[in-house]
């Protein structure tokens, strides 16, 4: 009898294991049938055009997204970075009379400056972050567009362009400038001091600052880095319309980036990261529109399942804190 | 000797607590008293009551969203999805207002009310955050907006008797305003007057201990979150009427001015602690500085945004300065 209620024990203990794993991989799980569905079912898609079109397409809310898991991380939320790009957009065609590699850097050093800035509001102000970052997403967009008048610019210097268009061994640059940010943001959660600070700092802010972590400079570098990669999200997406164009780039982007974060299995109360299920929940969230754009079903609805899936994966990792 | 210098020390303190306690709370309507009557004595066109009233009719919309959005703040929550929700408000009142004028007032409040209900029910008896929750709203809602109307303007050519609540007058008041004011005084008199209200500040200051003093925390927070969704879906009305159009992409990043203005109000977004009054003075502030900076004229709508901006920095900063707790 106890030999049978062991065994009994041990299947429940194996399904559930099951169980865990599938929640907590159930971003890439997500991932990997809507691609299956779209190898069957979506004419077209298995091409390497179609496939690399759609990763480069995924590299502003990607670079964006990765950001914010670290902001995320630490407890707190990023609304300022759509408008962030748009102060890339306005700030590069100003300076490309200096050579593109000027522009892209004042740009970023611009867009870090506005990053430290909701650091600063957070760590030392003591401001709550959401109310912080929506100073800047109300006047941040203002600000990119009294620098260029309201204007749009276009941009011809076809080194900056070639940040869009070019290719690395049949890649293109996007996909290959994400994708180095995205290992580089792995090693810095997984492997660095820094990345330690970051989920203690999330997980509880008091106690991180009496085991004399520097809290403070810990939060103003994280908001830093989501300007930072905003900014680079910026500048692609400008390359990519040839244009400067602050009162579009970056609309409402926040929002599919923070959708992105959470659905990859980091939570909003912060104190953990996943910067894996990131990078699969902002593919996710791109794959799911192009299923629908691709099969001539309206966009829109894209956007209601995406909402579904936000709330369903909310829910299935709350079991998971539970469990 | 030491005793007496005790006394003063914490006579000073309670004074300074006092102080900063006051400014906290009016600080907004101090800034509001002052931006009018430097803007009365510059600008010749700003005291105007024609001026006045279109500050307040635009004030209005958003106006009766942070009454609902002061509720939930103050439960502890949040709601992003009420700008979405005036979108489907509105495409609504154009399906309904056709066939009789207080179906589109109705149609949109109940049908968003329900709305504000679901996500009530997933904040506090699934408890999932409330910021997801609503997000997912704010995208799920404005894709339901869109997909309705398909993606078209729905022209509200009449009867009347609706378009009235846009564009009609009480009084010599446009009734957008009559409306903002009652909903306003009726949300005062609930959160300060009321069992209620009682319960929103205590769910607000701490969950476990209202949940122990036998407040039903659940129902508190379903009622704020189908209040806000209510308001919402009527302020959507509201706007459908005044445009005699009802459009799926109004009310973008509403629900950020919206709880921008309840913030600017002195409502703190930690729940708890908040008033009514703070609300409106925060959203009559918002519309004012908008509506200087066009009377003053060289500066652009971008650069309103900008003053806006900056302006929501320096009111929280010194809000936050002044009622903080140590942090690290």
């Amino acid at each position: 009898m106890p030999v049978a209620r062991t065994a009994t024990a041990g299947a429940d203990s194996t399904s559930l294991a099951i169980l865990v794993r599938l929640r907590n991989n159930g971003v890439y799980v997500a991932l990997a049938l809507l691609v299956l569905f779209n190898l069957f079912f979506t004419t077209n898609f298995a091409t390497a055009g179609t496939i690399l079109g759609l990763l480069s397409q995924a590299t502003f809310v990607l670079l964006v997204a990765l950001g914010l898991t670290l902001v995320i991380g630490t407890g707190g939320i990023d609304l300022s970075v759509g408008a962030i790009m748009a102060i890339a957009s306005a700030v590069i065609p100003l300076y490309l009379g200096y050579t593109w590699p000027v522009a892209v850097l004042v740009a970023l050093i611009f867009c870090v400056l506005a990053g430290m800035l909701n650091g600063f509001l957070v760590a030392y102000v003591g401001m709550q972050p959401i109310v912080a970052t929506l100073a800047l997403f109300v006047g941040g967009r203002g600000f990119a567009q009294v620098l260029v008048n309201g204007q749009l610019q276009t941009i011809s210097d076809p080194g900056f362009l070639a940040l869009w268009r070019a290719t690395v061994f049949g890649v293109p640059m996007p996909v290959v400038i994400a994708a180095v940010v995205a290992v580089l943001v792995g090693l810095l959660v997984g492997r660095t001091t820094f990345g330690r600070y970051v989920l203690a700092v999330g997980g509880n802010r008091t106690a991180s600052y009496l085991s004399g972590h520097p809290v403070r400079i810990v939060l103003v570098a994280v908001y830093a880095i989501s300007g930072l990669l905003a900014g680079l999200a910026g500048t692609l997406a400008t390359a990519r319309l040839a244009a400067g164009d602050p009162a579009t780039i970056g609309l409402l982007i926040e929002l599919d980036a923070i959708a992105a974060v959470v659905i990859g299995g980091t939570p909003l109360s912060g104190g953990r990261m996943n910067v894996g299920g990131t990078v699969a929940g902002a593919i996710l969230m791109l794959v799911i529109s192009a299923t629908f754009v691709m099969n001539n079903i309206n966009p829109i609805y894209a956007q209601m399942l995406k909402a579904a899936i936000i709330v369903l994966a909310v829910y299935i990792q709350q079991g998971r804190r539970e469990s | 000797m030491a005793t007496a210098t005790g006394t003063t020390v914490e006579r000073d303190t309670l004074r300074r607590e006092r102080i900063f306690g006051a400014i906290q709370r009016r600080g907004a309507l101090a800034v509001l008293i002052a931006i009018v009557v430097v803007a009365g004595l510059t600008l010749g066109l700003f005291l105007t009551p024609r001026n006045i009233e279109d500050i307040l009719l635009h004030a209005s919309f958003i106006g009766l969203i942070s009454v609902g959005m002061t509720f939930v703040i103050i439960t502890g929550g949040i709601d992003l999805s009420v700008g979405s929700l005036v979108a489907l408000g509105g495409v609504l009142a154009g399906f309904s207002a056709v066939a009789a004028w207080p179906l589109g007032l109705l149609v949109p409040t109940l049908a968003c009310g329900v709305y504000g209900f679901v996500n009530g029910l997933l904040i506090a008896k699934a408890k999932l955050p409330a910021f997801i929750v609503t997000l997912a709203g704010l995208l799920g809602i404005r894709g339901l907006a869109l997909v309705l109307s398909g993606t078209v303007t729905i022209p509200i050519l009449g009867p009347p008797a609706f378009v009235w609540f846009g564009r009609g007058e009480i009084f010599g008041l446009d009734v957008p305003i009559v409306i903002m004011f009652l909903a306003f005084a009726i949300g005062a008199v609930v959160l300060n007057r009321t069992r209620y209200g009682e319960a929103v500040f205590a769910v607000g200051g701490s969950e476990e201990a209202a949940r122990l003093a036998g407040v039903q925390v659940d129902r508190v927070k379903i009622v704020a979150y189908t209040t806000s969704g209510a308001l919402a879906g009527f302020a959507g009305a509201l706007v459908a009427a005044w445009l005699s159009a009802g459009q799926p992409t109004v009310g973008q990043a509403w629900e950020l001015y919206a709880i921008a203005s309840v913030v600017l109000g002195g409502t703190l977004l930690t729940g708890g602690a908040g008033t009514m009054l703070g609300s409106l003075v925060g959203v009559l502030l918002f519309y004012t500085i908008q509506n200087v900076i066009n009377q003053v004229g060289t500066l652009t709508s971008y650069t309103q945004q900008l003053v806006t901006g900056i302006f929501l920095i320096v009111v929280v900063a010194a809000q936050t300065y002044l009622t903080r707790q140590r942090t690290y």
